[in-house]
């Protein structure tokens, strides 16, 4: 009833090749965004700093894993590697070239990541499944040790260093609000881009590849710069993720920081949220990142006379069974329950 | 049946809660000093991490017990970090705001101080990092709100340095010597190496280099190097596992324990006890007394521990980490007591005042001693330009069962270590556009 295309008609082949050809899904949409623009001057700073701003970022990485992983079928655990390469280029770039917008780096960032996904793409060429997310994990290993080289970090006798801190003309990226506006307007602007590539020619192939290769290179698709190119594209969003991730979020870079257990962070929220979706993507983001600190954050509001530690295991403990339970309701992840849920508004309040 | 016993757990279950809340809110309204508390009590760090949160959290409840400070009462309130960059951050940004308002922050991460070092300078809040951290925090001139109180790696690191020249008879029989630094293969084992290399350069002895790369479960082939190089004084760096292994491979190689010289984070139990009777004889260097053979532990058991409000398991009572934690505290309630001297004793001291103590903090020797704690805490000093507060380290050694001081507190090599500071400093100041302060 509420959610019914009957009616609308599309007169135009652009209007029926729209991203959201129904028209209830634009408005929710739109109303999306509107409410995300707003929110901020709602809600206080420790939302919008611990819960917000790393919901955004971790959605931009969770799409660019699950354009390789969920679209082209290539299975990777070097994302935090890949986050890392991103926020230390960024780091560098701005830091011995002088006058460097931070834009600019940033975006140079992302090609640099991009880079670096293709040299640990190569072996996609030649091997599938389990063998390539060893070499993606060893891309992981391989690059944290490398970043952690005195030079890539300006010689810091830590091996931590400070983000210089984001101007662009004349706005000066510092409050908790400006941090999370500008993160949302990254996120927007390459959401929409991934949407539009997955639908494109490039994004069918990538499905082509990731549903059968063979059946794909029969009919013409040529594996190497399909797969190459989903490892290019992904790692461009996990990079900017990471350089998101170290300016905005944690003001300091540790190539530690960005450790195998990111990479797994990343991949759960793409198998949570739903390999192969956009939605899935923020869906997941959402599971991993606000759910955990809520469980940690309740037994507290609540006054409960729990110490530290056994707050920290709860949290563990009830964290890992929701994963479970929802792997097991709906292995298509959380994306699909969505979609179900369509489906039934659909008929709603008549499914006969 | 059955349903009703669910209800009745039910009620029960919900009574608890809003009783629990009606004291939480309780203990919220009275006038109290805040204290946040990051702590990493589990996750791969946490045999180090928990002996500190209980000694912190049991030395506020020591205070609190006897009359707070002149009267004010300490609000201690814990979040779990596990050690991650990120949690530490939400933890900051959770508690920065709860009660009365944090004035201090002990991040209890280098890490983490990295990343609260920007947000705590816009919140106006202090940031005590107790040997870890960045050590050009020591120049006060540039970043006034970030403290070492009371020593830094590289300040200590000189102090494991006058230990050996000691032993040698004098720094002109370094000259010919072999000291190997096997280190964590970070950034944190590689901090003292400039030093070292500076050293080693001004007295002729030679200093071999040994990376052990992380977690350090398996470091035959490293000792098997080190033995062949036939060091006569070894610096360890380790972290977590890799101290006990280090130490209990050395000993199969058979290199002399008693010529092992740990930093400041390979000198707590969780080094030793693991590597059982091989780690008998290893020293290390730290910036506190060990044991609990203090005043303020009878007082510790008088008032918290017989009162059955010991944090944690209690089983952490009397071992370096916990010791840290009592320092830490300690430091940080004595710059409320001065903070409360100048600006009015028996009020809640806001950042503004908790700040100005600290820019001047000041515990001589005699104050430790009324403290309970002489041979516990070093003395330190705190000027505008010096935040590390002087320095001051020993040696200790380790005997099978427990830590012993081989020396009083040392004076550091400043002289050596603070144009480094500086250096470092100034470039940040100039990165972050930050106003060098004048000091007189």
């Amino acid at each position: 009833m509420l959610y019914r295309e009957s009616g609308q008609f599309k007169t135009t082949y652009a209007a029926d090749q729209a991203i959201l050809p129904i028209k209830q899904d634009l408005y929710f949409v739109i109303l999306a965004i509107l409410i995300a623009v707003a929110i901020p001057f709602f809600v206080s700073n420790y939302v919008i700093q611990a819960l917000l701003l790393p919901f955004l970022i971790y959605s931009l990485a969770a799409i660019g894993l699950n354009i390789l992983v969920g679209y082209c079928g290539q299975i990777s655990l070097g994302t935090g590697g890949f986050m890392a390469v991103g926020a230390f280029a960024a780091w560098n770039l701005m830091a011995r070239i002088p006058d460097m917008p931070p834009l600019v780096a940033f975006i140079l960032a992302g090609l640099i990541a991009a880079g670096a996904g293709i040299l640990f793409g190569l072996p996609a060429l030649r091997i599938k499944g389990f063998y390539l997310a060893v070499t993606t994990l060893a891309a992981q290993f391989f690059l944290i040790w490398l970043l952690q080289r005195p030079w890539f970090v300006g010689y810091s006798p830590t091996g931590v260093i400070s983000a210089q801190t984001i101007e662009i003309l004349g706005w000066r990226v510092d409050t908790p609000v400006d941090r999370y506006l500008f993160a949302l307007a990254v996120l927007i602007v390459m959401a929409l881009v991934a949407k539009n590539l997955v639908r494109s020619a490039t994004g069918r192939k990538w499905m082509a590849i990731r549903d059968m290769d063979v059946a794909a290179e029969i009919i013409g698709i040529r594996p190497m710069i399909t797969k190459l190119k989903a490892f290019a594209v992904s790692s461009f969003f996990v990079g900017i993720a990471g350089v998101l991730w170290a300016y905005l979020y944690l003001g300091q870079l540790e190539a530690e920081a960005f450790d195998i257990y990111t990479s797994f962070d990343v991949l759960f929220m793409v198998i949570i949220g739903g390999l192969g979706s956009i939605l899935g993507s923020f869906l997941g983001a959402a599971f991993v990142v606000i759910v955990p600190i809520l469980l940690n954050v309740i037994p507290g509001a609540l006054g409960l006379p729990l110490g530290t530690a056994m707050i920290s295991y709860i949290e563990i403990f009830i964290f890992g069974s929701l994963i479970i339970f929802f792997l097991i309701v709906e292995p298509h992840g959380l994306a699909r329950l969505w979609s179900i849920a369509k489906q039934k508004l659909r008929l709603w309040p008549f499914p006969y | 049946m059955t349903f009703s016993i669910t209800r009745k757990l039910g009620a029960v279950g919900m009574g608890l809660i809003i009783g629990m809340t009606g004291l939480f809110a309780a203990q919220a309204q009275a006038d109290e000093q805040y204290l946040p508390s990051l702590v990493y009590r589990t996750g791969p760090f946490a045999p180090s991490g928990v002996g500190f949160a209980d000694g912190f959290a049991d030395y506020a409840s020591l205070i609190n017990a006897t009359g707070g400070i002149n009267g004010v009462q300490i609000r201690l309130e814990e979040c779990e970090t596990a050690y991650s960059n990120d949690r530490g951050v939400e933890c900051y940004e959770r508690l920065k705001g709860r009660g009365n308002g944090a004035t201090v922050v002990a991040p209890l991460s280098t890490g983490i101080t990295y990343a609260l070092i920007p947000r705590a300078r816009r919140d106006n809040i202090v940031v005590h990092s107790m040997g870890y951290g960045r050590a050009d925090a020591a120049d006060g001139r540039v970043m006034d709100w970030v403290f070492m109180v009371p020593t830094t790696y590289w300040s200590s690191s000189t102090v494991t340095m006058q230990y050996i020249a000691d032993q040698e008879g004098g720094w002109e029989n370094l000259e010919g010597k072999t000291l190997v630094h096997a280190y964590h293969d970070s950034a944190y084992g590689r901090e003292p190496l400039a030093l070292f290399r500076g050293y080693a350069e001004e007295y002729g002895f030679t200093l071999e280099e040994m990376a052990i790369s992380p977690p350090g479960v398996e470091q035959r082939s490293v000792w098997t190097q080190i033995r062949r190089m036939q060091p006569d004084w070894v610096s360890l760096y380790g972290w977590g596992v890799m101290n006990p292994t280090a130490i209990r491979t050395a000993a199969s190689m058979g290199i002399d324990r008693e010529r092992i010289i740990g930093g400041i984070y390979a000198a707590q139990d969780d080094a030793v006890r693991p590597a059982g009777s091989a780690a008998v004889g290893y020293k290390a260097v730290t910036f506190h007394g060990p044991g609990r053979d203090y005043p303020i532990y009878d007082e510790l058991q008088e008032h918290v521990f017989d009162a059955g409000n010991a944090a944690g398991g209690g089983d952490q009572i009397g071992n370096i980490a916990y010791n840290r934690g009592l320092i830490n505290a300690a430091y940080i309630v004595e710059a409320w007591r001065q903070a409360q001297e100048e600006f009015g004793e028996g009020e809640v001291m806001g950042r503004e005042e908790t700040k100005w103590a600290w820019n001047q903090l000041t515990v001589d020797e005699e104050r430790t001693e009324e403290l309970g704690m002489a041979g516990l805490m070093p003395p330190i000093n705190v000027t505008c330009e010096d935040h590390e507060g002087g320095g001051l380290a020993q040696i200790q050694q380790w005997d099978g069962e427990s830590w012993n001081a081989l020396t009083d507190f040392m004076e550091p090599d400043l002289e050596r270590v603070f144009p480094m500071y500086r250096e470092s400093a100034e470039s940040f100041a100039e990165s972050e556009g930050i106003e060098v302060r004048e000091c007189d």
